[in-house]
């Protein structure tokens, strides 16, 4: 992509609020962006090193729980009689310390996956996320269980001179979801682009061969997965202090699987295609909202992720980008030499 | 002691059931090289057509059980014939995302059909338990247990002593070979899902006037029938069959000795304790190299 | 005249799959700079000590030596490192992503760069990239490939996806190659050219392990030859020897039904 399309982009994402004045409508696109932080994440494994985390969740879960608890402090009884008191910390330690949480988890399921790939990375993950998502529900005296965590703060910048700002309202929310999304994707962009990320794409390709060649393939499966992790819990965060309540149901597969589908329809494997995906699909349930009942856009739901792997199996990036590339070259006699991207 | 021989007990005839579970998944992974993600929809279709036919149509348990059993193995067969055989050669990615997408639609037509509400069943056996010494079993749960000991006998005489087991056997040695030997390939695959959807859907029929039936049970079940096969060997029958009792047993035990809220964690335990010490599976032979 | 000291030693191994015995005591030696050939009938054990060496397998019993280190227990990754690097009996490529690209990931032990510079997208991690470019390119030209870059590797024919094969093993810098059938189902023009590649790779200095089935091939390269019947070495020689050794000749004139039927 050439460098003015992408800054258009941003400014006019920037804009929005400017000329969208409907509260309901930021709402919709402050979710669509928590989602594609974590589509984008899940896309870092799924896509790039061909494992899919069918836990993807937990990561995201285990993001909103800690950077809530950090800011709304807690107390643990430990043993005799001794209590552990963590006072309320600021919301952007609460927010960092999510990111470093899940990563560290991400780090833990990429060691313990270290020889298992395919079919058996899929239900370590999945495992690991329903065992996560027991303690949320069991460990009331952290968590509060299923009475959930509730008046969560939100996010709280101090400036120079202007004194303190409470994120309450939608606008800066969405600026902030914006931020977190831009930093996401330059992070991603940047990796995959890389050494590192060759190293997790010939993991996807050929792990023998990449083994062959002199690539650690475990130990930047490992890479990939603290880093995902942690932007999944980014995500997480995100979404602890915007919503300002999270229960266990945070951990319920069907996101995943949301996540999952948005990667696969957008296109595994591209820096946009998760973003793409994210954007249909926080946007579709609304739309669906109008005419269906909930069950009936989960039914449609599972028929599009079948519909697109038989029909569209790239994704939707890919497809547009070989669509475009054809019609360069059947528009310009002299080839699509131009179109290059 | 007492208590140990209850949680014993209840855990062997909970894990006849998970047998069948696994064994079902396993034959469909180790033969098709599938992930099957609808197995607990199978689990899930079980309960509710015996649910139906007891509750809705006034049917006789037994032939509801017959029913949803024989139905389940339809619908699996249904769901290989227009979902797996188009993708047959691709890689198990590719099918594990359409048995996801099938999975969530399943799952959702079934909350559409009989609402979240969580259901009990109705069965023909006494409500007092039988008492034998310092253990306690209600009948129910020994029809449960014989049924589904019953199930696997067969299943195992299917794969040991027929033909059609034998071609089964063969596939899952080697794909090509049986292929030349004159195996039909697709109605192997046709049949072994069918019979592994049979035997989830028979593990749901059976539990589901055990404990409730709602539209989720099915998540955890197949989460389970995971650790079964993953704790037996993917592809192993014995190993599954041996899984699901373990798995009954420790579940069981784990409820009672540390927390009943950690019961439904002791499968996901096994498998990430399982993968890291053994990632074939318990009972695996050795394994072909190359 | 004076051999050039032995940098691979393969020392007493013995593999076993199950209770099957696929290598037992093998013992060989490739030389400095030399081309070595490992010959023998289908199941000789040939591409299984390919295996050990590579750390794709792990022997039962004895030791692979390469220069001053011990390659047994290493993981595939870490012989490479070691600068021994293999290429697959059956073609193994990075299908999906471009010729280009396979290189690039070929270069990775030339790149240094640490996950976090890379995130901090210091100077030196662009420099780097820069320089594993042209290096990719320089490869390709070599493997006469440059016009290919921009295709995926599984859209190559079946001859330009060998030498891409070779081309990525050699990005990993080695300094002994094993090659693995590198010609088979090659058609003769196609091999007198990957013969020609063999030269040119020897010239810039790299040792070559040969496993291959064509006589041609191995006799036309080949400054040494070993040759394996049941997992145990039963001829050892210049080329010419071989041709002649009458237990090379039994070995394989008692698999000659089966070797004109594959």
């Amino acid at each position: 992509m050439r460098r003015w399309p992408a800054w258009a982009w941003v400014a006019f994402l920037a804009s929005i609020p400017l000329w969208v004045r409907n509260q309901y409508y930021l709402h919709v696109l402050i979710n669509t962006g928590i989602f594609a932080v974590a589509a984008m994440s899940l896309n870092l494994l799924l896509g790039y090193t061909g494992q899919l985390s069918l836990g993807h969740v937990a990561f995201f879960g285990i993001g909103a729980y800690t950077s809530a608890l950090v800011s709304l402090g807690f107390d643990l009884q430990l043993a005799a009689g001794y209590t552990f008191v963590f006072e309320p910390r600021p919301v952007w330690l609460g927010f960092l310390a999510g990111v470093a949480v899940a990563g560290l988890f991400g780090w833990l399921i990429g060691k313990l996956s270290f020889r298992v790939r395919g079919a058996y990375f899929v239900i370590v993950t999945v495992s690991f996320a329903e065992v996560v998502k027991l303690v949320a529900l069991n460990w009331v005296d952290l968590t509060e269980g299923p009475m959930a965590l509730n008046n969560i703060p939100p996010v709280t910048l101090s400036l120079p001179g202007l004194g303190e700002l409470t994120f309450w309202k939608k606008e800066p929310n969405y600026y902030l979801v914006l931020a977190v999304c831009l930093l996401s994707y330059a992070v991603i962009r940047r990796l995959v682009q890389s050494r590192a990320g060759r190293a997790f794409i010939a993991l996807r390709e050929n792990e023998a061969l990449a083994e062959s060649v002199g690539v650690d393939v475990t130990r930047f499966l490992v890479l990939a997965a603290v880093i995902s992790a942690a932007i999944a819990g980014a995500a997480g965060g995100l979404y602890a202090h915007y919503i300002k309540i999270v229960d266990p149901d945070i951990f319920l597969f069907i996101y995943t699987v949301v996540m999952v589908i948005m990667v696969v329809t957008g296109g595994k494997g591209t820096l946009l295609g998760p973003v793409v995906g994210a954007v249909i699909f926080g946007i579709l349930p609304e739309i669906l909202r109008e005419v269906a009942r909930p069950e009936v856009q989960w039914i449609i739901y599972g028929f599009i992720m079948i519909l697109i792997v038989f029909f569209l199996p790239e994704g939707i990036v890919p497809a547009a980008a070989s669509w475009r590339k054809a019609r360069a070259a059947s528009a310009s006699p002299l080839g699509a030499a131009g179109e290059r991207a | 002691m007492d208590q140990f021989l209850q949680h014993l007990l209840n855990g062997v005839i909970l894990g006849g059931s998970y047998a069948l579970l696994g064994i079902g998944l396993t034959l469909i992974f180790g033969i098709m090289y599938v992930v099957n993600f609808t197995h607990g929809e199978l689990y899930s279709f079980g309960a509710y057509m015996v649910f139906g036919v007891v509750a809705a149509l006034h049917g006789n348990f037994f032939v509801a059980l017959f029913l949803a059993v024989a139905l389940g193995a339809v619908l699996g067969a249904g769901i290989e014939r227009s979902l797996l055989r188009p993708l047959r050669g691709t890689s198990i990615d590719t099918t594990m995302l359409v048995m996801i997408g099938a999975w969530i639609a399943m799952q959702n037509a079934e909350q559409l059909l009989w609402t979240g509400v969580a259901k009990a069943i109705r069965h023909p056996f006494p409500e007092a338990p039988l008492v034998i010494g310092p253990v306690s079993v209600s009948w129910i749960r020994i029809f449960v247990f014989a049924a589904a000991i019953l199930l696997i006998a067969a299943s195992h005489l299917l794969i040991r002593r027929t033909r059609l087991g034998t071609a089964m056997r063969a596939t899952f040695q080697d794909r090509e070979t049986a292929a030349l030997m004159g195996v039909n390939i697709d109605a192997i695959h046709t049949v072994t899902f069918a019979f592994g959807s049979g035997l989830a859907a028979a593990a749901g029929a059976l539990l589901g006037p055990v404990f409730v039936v709602f539209p989720t049970m099915g998540d955890l079940a197949a989460l389970k029938a995971f650790a079964i096969v993953i704790l037996g060997g993917m592809g192993n029958f014995l190993g599954a069959t041996l899984g699901g009792l373990i798995l009954g047993v420790v579940e069981e035990m784990g409820a009672g000795y540390i927390s009943s809220g950690y019961r439904d964690a002791m499968g996901f335990l096994i498998i990430i304790v399982v993968l890291l010490f053994r990632p074939t599976g318990l009972f695996a032979r050795a394994e072909r190299v190359g | 005249m004076s051999a050039p000291a032995a940098v691979l030693a393969v020392e007493g191994v013995e593999v076993r799959f199950g209770g099957l015995v696929a290598l037992s005591d093998l013992s060989f030696i490739v030389r400095e700079g030399e081309v070595a050939s490992l010959i023998g009938p289908n199941g000789a054990g040939k591409t299984t000590a390919f295996n050990v060496i590579t750390g794709f397998l792990r022997p039962a019993k004895g030791a692979v030596r390469y220069r001053e280190s011990l390659l047994n227990g290493l993981r595939p990754s870490q012989v490479a490192e070691r600068g021994v690097v293999r290429t697959f009996q059956k073609t193994s490529v990075f299908g999906g992503i471009p010729v280009f690209e396979n290189v690039l990931i070929g270069l990775h032990r030339r790149g240094r760069a640490k996950s976090w510079e890379i995130l901090l997208a210091l100077p030196r991690v662009r420099q780097e990239e820069k320089r594993l470019r042209e290096e990719a390119m320089e490869l390709l030209s070599f493997a006469g490939l440059a016009h290919r870059r921009e295709e995926p590797g599984a859209a190559l024919p079946y001859g330009e996806q060998r030498l891409l094969e070779v081309a990525v093993a050699m990005a990993a810098d080695p300094s002994l190659l094993l090659l693995d059938e590198p010609v088979s189902g090659m058609n003769p023009s196609e091999t007198a050219g990957f013969m020609k590649m063999v030269e040119k790779i020897r010239g810039r200095g790299i040792t070559i392990l040969l496993v291959e089935h064509d006589m041609r091939m191995v006799m036309g390269v080949s400054d040494r030859v070993v040759v394996l019947n049941q997992g145990r070495i039963i001829a050892e020689g210049p080329p010419a020897e071989i041709q002649r050794d009458p237990d090379v000749i039994r070995a394989y004139l008692g698999q000659g039904a089966k070797r004109a039927g594959g």
